[in-house]
């Protein structure tokens, strides 16, 4: 219905009634004030974090983004996001699989747990996580006794980024195989395929847009993090800072440009991101449509 | 497919080996690393003195040492560090703070008696930064409770630095009124009625007044106050000094059990002690902390203003009944806001 109007409208074919006007009016002014709402709260901002960087110079900018603990911070942020990605990817189609494809008891719940970390602030995400592994905690003593450093040093850091990126991927994914049913996969078993060649032929084709959605949101959000991770890096420049703690080190430091300068940088990340995602809405919708 | 299967798996496996292999780290090719964890406003002095010590121990060991930093609020280091954070040495703004790292048994109860100067190598004392030509006219801490003065300082239940600004207050209040307690209590209070910004940390405060623009007066760190002038040019903002203010005297220790189980006592412990050095002191003296040493004091004398001086001690007992009295939960600095 939406799009026939918006088509119709487009062409000026047919005479526009009482109602219609009304609408296009409402229409409008909802899409003015969307802009001006966008642009006061998301486009100026994203303009002067730019303006702010270059404020001194170009030289200034490369020496920000070049620094070895800049260059630290950046390794350990991608780092980070190569692990949490792939494993939150092979938690997220495992659960979506459960969720979507068996009956059982306690359904409801696990679902409730997965989107836990939507639910919970990221700064008591990473105390909890303080709790449990430091010194007086429940596996601290544990860890300690087999010589492995989990707070304060990069596994932590990872812990702690892949509890808050958790849901992203199970999330889009649900919605995605409840949709596509069950009967092309019980298809492909009754034909003799295997699990994995089902899983590989016939799920992950039919699965695919929504699971690189799904990779990607999850993507920004390691990169970006701050909340869980700043409780429990303690901050050590060069070892166990991320780009985002970065950013507030030197802002900090009165390098209001060099902190803008990484903050450009990772503004420019999640312009890809959303460049991708753009084009990964826009290449499901034509294979849908095809 | 399935080489994209493949590819991630093997990434991953790659990308944890490095990981466990970064646990490791220690000892590379005879270099050695420490981790001096500190509060906000010394990241300037630490980033000059680490590389003046390193130059240091090649010379005297032919050893070579990475330091490494972490910055934030005095009260939430000392919280990191005995969470786990593997600090071999503590630097922060107050006695009290390490204490904390002490009652959790994680360095030796008599560390203040373990180096000169009750283990802190240089001094700083509480200061007034107003905007250029001292618009309100402030001249001391009476100024402050004036109904028109808006004042920046931090929150002293979490910034070593604002309980400094605060006892100096105090301190300044009983010297007015002939130590009458409940009068300095009303004057301190009048005081925090005009606080528009309360941040978590001394460095937050800072860039509220400097690079925010809020506030007519910031109570500071002296050290911080020079580093805005400094920083911003002395055309935007003055210093103004109080006729009294408190011998904030930063403390620095060892972490035993630390540097027990990494084998770094030695560096450490020389570390701290080229704090106490003319080189050590000079580079305190440079980035506007107070020095100890006599020399070195005479040298930088010029720089400083004069300012009655009290300590802690004098006034106040110990760190410990100041807590206990100003701060705890439900003391007298929670009854300023019932």
């Amino acid at each position: 219905m939406a799009t026939d109007l918006v088509k119709n409208e487009g062409k000026h074919i047919h005479k526009p009634t009482a109602v219609k006007k009304e609408t296009n009016w409402t229409k409008r002014v909802l899409i003015t004030v969307m802009f001006l709402y966008l642009s006061i709260f998301l486009l100026v901002p994203l303009v002067y974090i730019f303006v702010k960087a270059f404020e001194q110079g170009s030289g200034v900018y490369f020496a920000a983004i070049t620094n070895s603990d800049a260059l630290d911070a950046i390794k350990l942020t991608l780092l980070v996001t190569l692990i949490t990605v792939p494993l939150n990817t092979v938690f997220g189609i495992a659960a979506a699989w459960l969720i979507t494809r068996f009956q059982f008891k306690g359904k409801q719940l696990l679902l409730s747990l997965i989107e836990l970390p939507f639910a919970v602030s990221p700064v008591i995400a990473g105390l909890v996580l303080v709790l449990f592994f430091g010194p007086r905690g429940v596996m601290g003593p544990l860890f300690s006794e087999l010589g492995i450093k989990i707070l304060f040093s990069t596994p932590g850091i990872v812990i702690a980024t892949m509890f808050v990126t958790l849901p992203f991927v199970a999330r889009e994914l649900i919605p995605v195989m409840q949709a596509q049913g069950k009967a092309e996969e019980e298809a492909a078993i009754s034909l003799g395929a295997s699990g994995w060649q089902m899983f590989v032929r016939v799920t992950l084709p039919n699965i695919k847009w929504g699971l690189l959605y799904g990779m990607i949101l999850c993507n920004a959000r390691a990169i970006g993090e701050f909340g869980a991770v700043s409780v429990i890096s303690g901050r050590i420049r060069g070892m166990t800072n991320t780009m985002p703690l970065h950013v507030e080190i030197l802002y900090n430091e009165y390098q209001f440009s060099a902190a803008f300068a990484v903050a450009s940088l990772m503004s420019l990340l999640a312009i890809l991101t959303l460049t991708i995602k753009a084009w990964i809405e826009w290449r499901a919708e034509k294979q849908q449509t095809a | 497919m399935k080489r994209k299967v493949l590819f991630k798996s093997t990434a991953f496996i790659l990308s944890t080996l490095l990981l466990l292999s970064g646990c490791g780290e220690e000892n590379g090719n005879g270099t050695v690393e420490i981790l001096n964890v500190s509060y906000d406003p010394t990241r300037e002095l630490y980033q000059e003195f680490n590389e003046a010590f390193a130059k240091y121990w090649k010379e005297e060991q032919g050893q070579e040492v990475k330091i490494h930093q972490s910055h934030g609020g005095s009260g939430s280091q000392a919280r990191s560090v005995i969470d786990g954070l593997e600090a071999d040495v503590v630097t922060l703004a107050l006695a009290y703070d390490i204490d904390a790292i002490g009652n959790q048994d994680l360095l030796n109860s008599d560390w203040i008696e373990r180096l000169d100067d009750n283990s802190a190598p240089y001094t700083s004392t509480i200061v007034f930064l107003v905007r250029k030509d001292n618009p309100k006219g402030i001249k001391d801490w009476d100024d402050l409770t004036k109904k028109d003065i808006s004042v920046v300082t931090s929150n002293p239940k979490t910034s070593g630095g604002a309980r400094w600004n605060y006892l100096a207050a105090w301190g300044y209040g009983l010297e007015k009124f002939d130590n009458d307690e409940e009068k300095t209590k009303e004057f301190v209070q009048s005081i925090y009625k005009n606080v528009e910004v309360l941040d978590s940390g001394a460095r937050g405060s800072t860039t509220t007044f400097v690079e925010k623009g809020l506030g007519d007066v910031l109570i500071s760190w002296e050290n911080e106050a020079f580093l805005s002038l400094k920083e911003f040019g002395e055309d935007e903002f003055e210093i103004i000094a109080p006729s009294t203010s408190i011998l904030a005297e930063p403390s620095v220790a060892v972490v035993d059990s630390v540097v027990d189980e990494r084998g770094t006592e030695e560096v450490a412990e020389a570390y701290l002690n080229y704090l106490y050095t003319v080189e050590g002191q000079e580079i305190a003296a440079k980035n506007y902390f107070r020095p100890r040493n006599v020399d070195v004091v005479a040298k930088y004398k010029d720089q400083f203003p004069e300012i009655k001086l009290f300590t802690i001690d004098e006034v106040f007992g110990s760190w410990k009944e100041a807590h206990e009295t100003h701060f705890k939960d439900g003391g007298v600095f929670d009854s300023f806001y019932e």
